[in-house]
């Protein structure tokens, strides 16, 4: 968990925007988030449907249809800008210095081709001078590693012919196969069952240490970052609206949305007869987002109209270190809220 | 105690496959030989991992789908073998609500006319009026009785849920099976949905049976509550006694395998289950569980544990080594590799 915090992070997210044109208007899918993420940390990306996380780590894969996206700001990886990169740069950069887990591998692996050809494909596309051989090599080290049985055998087996655990092991093997720097998971259990998710998790929890990797991981199961990610960003509507450590985020949340999230969700552990208190309405949509706070419409303690639904409330820092809001309510007044109406209800409690 | 509103005894679906090149008949073993009782006005959650069955046993209870062997006994009468026709009268009684709120709405029907349709169907008149009868509905479930005349792709996915609900409610049924009714939504929505649930019960006095992967919903949602294994219930009971005290090592595995926000920072003890979920093609014999249990002996092998009330707890187990009384999660004694 150490990691050196005057050193400049390894990736650096400076005010990202993505606009995609559609035939219904301009989506604004990521509208100036801020992050930066040291190797050997896990970033947790959270937020429902539409909210933006999933646009955010495209735009660092550089995985975007050129033609009808537009993306400005920045994003630093190792020190090198991404925004602007052509192709055949970020191509030689995907793979080997950031890689992603998908959470449908079934989807994200090649039908045709035995996952031992892939495997050595995806090693020798950023090794061309490694010899048959030594790929394959490499293939059955990052199988065993990630815990596959009888790798020498599975190598020549079809991505059908494994189970969705197997699966997902699979991608994340092969996500480690050029040792990347950055490895953005995208919801990488949500298909998975609640045991196998565990094995999962804890395996990518030991290859962290051992890779010393930054690691984005994109959900929406508060219970999963809560576990393994180090920092937590709440996202809505585009925006970043919190961020910070879990402890921070779970434990003294300040966002209205965050307190949502968690007054949403049923715990294990809690009395079961307290009421959730569930977020009213719906997610906005992207194209007419609403002015000024985009979750001020579904807020229960908006101030309206002025500032909350005419102002864009600013990500700021608030007294606990790295802790960062974006709301208009003064601190104190977040803190008591928090306190007196959220801290007993769903997971809070 | 009075008698039961749902009864099943023996339930067991098998589906027949053809199997390799030479074609072979087998069954996949769905569901095996259920036993449990629904009480009016309450909820009997059922939890398990994907492939124990029970979405087949949900569509087994309303008949969507025949059972194999095994009975069903709906308020003291047993409508295992009901025709269609003799069946008619009971589906007012009997509702199901869908995962997917996307696929189980025609989307060439209004909402009016797909929530007037189970009354249509079953030639019931409500007093003032289907129109009436319907809006009333839409309120019920916090709709805008206005919507009446729009389609479901103008809904957003926690709306259309709402609709499903409003249709299990036309006939005024007693016992509800709710099949995964939120796991489609997202996490603000799911409890709206879930909290419209529990109003409705309290309010209309149904018994539900809900079945959900997820471990913390079933316990906010269900007072008893039956964990299956590759188509067996391997304990049920009150839901204190299956999450406080659990006593078969399935359940105690699956609660410790579940990231908890809630216990966030408090350092404990995780059983890690090695392996997959064996196919219901070939079950292995004995104990289902077996294969990915820490604690399995020669005779789980041979011998297939009975479910039973054991000494100590209220709950059913099906286990030959159950876990000692008094244990709670963090204190686990072995621990898988």
């Amino acid at each position: 968990m150490t990691h050196d915090a005057a050193s400049p992070p390894y990736l650096q997210v400076d005010d990202l925007r993505v606009r995609f044109n559609t035939a219904d208007g301009e989506v604004r899918a990521v509208d100036g988030v801020s992050f930066g993420l040291h190797r050997g940390r896990t970033l947790g990306i959270v937020g429902e449907s539409g909210s933006g996380k999933s646009v955010t780590s495209l735009a660092v894969m550089g995985l975007h249809d050129p033609a009808r996206t537009r993306i400005t700001g920045g994003i630093s990886l190792g020190g090198r800008q991404l925004v602007g990169l052509s192709d055949g740069d970020m191509r030689k950069l995907r793979g080997r210095d950031v890689a992603m887990i998908f959470q449908d591998p079934l989807s994200a692996l090649h039908p045709f081709y035995t996952v031992g050809r892939q495997l050595v494909e995806a090693y020798r596309t950023h090794h061309p001078d490694a010899s048959k051989a030594q790929a394959r090599q490499r293939a059955l080290d990052m199988l065993d590693r990630v815990g596959i049985p009888q790798p020498d055998r599975r190598l020549h087996q079809y991505p059908h012919e494994f189970s969705g655990g197997m699966r997902q092991r699979v991608m994340i093997a092969m996500s480690l196969m050029n040792d990347p720097a950055l490895l953005i998971a995208d919801e990488p259990t949500t298909a998975l069952d609640v045991t196998v998710q565990a094995q999962i998790l804890d395996l990518l929890a030991d290859l962290q240490r051992e890779f010393h990797s930054a690691i984005i991981l994109i959900t929406h199961d508060l219970g999963v970052v809560s576990q393994v990610a180090d920092e937590v960003l709440v996202m809505y509507g585009g925006r970043a609206v919190e961020h910070g450590t879990v402890a921070q985020v779970m434990r003294g949340p300040q966002h209205p949305y965050t307190w949502g999230l968690l007054a949403s969700i049923p715990s294990l552990h809690g009395d079961p007869e307290v009421e959730l208190k569930p977020i009213k309405g719906n997610p906005p949509s992207l194209i007419n987002v609403p002015t000024g706070c985009a979750f001020h419409p579904r807020c229960a303690y908006a101030m309206k109209p002025e500032p909350c639904a005419a102002q864009v409330p600013q990500l700021l820092a608030v007294q606990a270190d790295g802790h960062r809001v974006a709301c208009h309510l003064p601190e104190p007044e977040r803190i008591r809220i928090y306190t007196d109406e959220i801290a007993h209800v769903g997971v809070a409690q | 105690m009075t008698q039961p509103l749902l009864k099943v005894r023996g339930l067991t679906k098998h589906f027949a496959v053809r199997q390799g090149a030479t074609g072979a008949k087998s069954a996949v073993r769905a569901v095996d030989g259920l036993d449990f009782d629904v009480h009016a006005g309450e909820t009997l959650g059922l939890v398990g991992e994907s492939g124990c069955g029970k979405t087949t046993t949900g569509r087994m209870l309303v008949r969507l789908l025949e059972p194999t062997a095994g009975s069903i006994e709906f308020q003291g009468r047993d409508i295992t073998k009901l025709g269609r026709r003799a069946m008619r009268p009971l589906r007012q009684d009997l509702q199901i609500i869908f995962q997917d709120p996307y696929s189980s709405l025609n989307p060439r029907h209004t909402v009016g006319k797909i929530v007037a349709m189970p009354l249509e169907v079953n030639g019931v008149n409500p007093p003032g009026g289907v129109k009436a009868r319907v809006q009333e509905l839409l309120e019920l479930v916090g709709l805008n009785p206005e919507h009446y005349n729009r389609f479901p792709h103008e809904f957003s996915g926690g709306q259309r849920q709402r609709i499903g609900i409003a249709r299990a409610l036309a006939l005024r049924p007693k016992l509800i099976v709710a099949d995964e009714p939120v796991s489609a939504l997202d996490v603000s929505i799911q409890a709206q949905v879930v909290n419209l649930l529990r109003e409705l019960q309290r309010e209309l006095d149904l018994a539900f049976v809900f079945i959900a992967h997820d471990l913390a919903i079933v316990r906010h949602f269900s007072r008893r509550v039956a964990v299956m294994y590759l188509g067996k219930v391997v304990e049920i009971g009150d839901r204190a006694d299956i999450y406080e005290r659990p006593r078969h090592p399935y359940t105690k595995a699956l609660l410790s395998a579940v990231p908890d926000v809630a216990a966030f920072g408090e350092p404990r003890q995780r059983i890690r289950l090695t392996g997959d979920v064996p196919t219901p093609l070939n079950p292995p014999s004995g104990c289902r569980f077996r294969t990915r249990c820490w604690k399995a002996q020669d005779v789980c092998a041979t011998e297939e544990p009975p479910l039973l009330v054991r000494e100590g707890s209220g709950q059913e187990v099906a286990c030959h080594f159950p876990e000692p009384v008094g244990v709670g999660a963090e204190h686990v004694s072995e621990v898988a590799a």
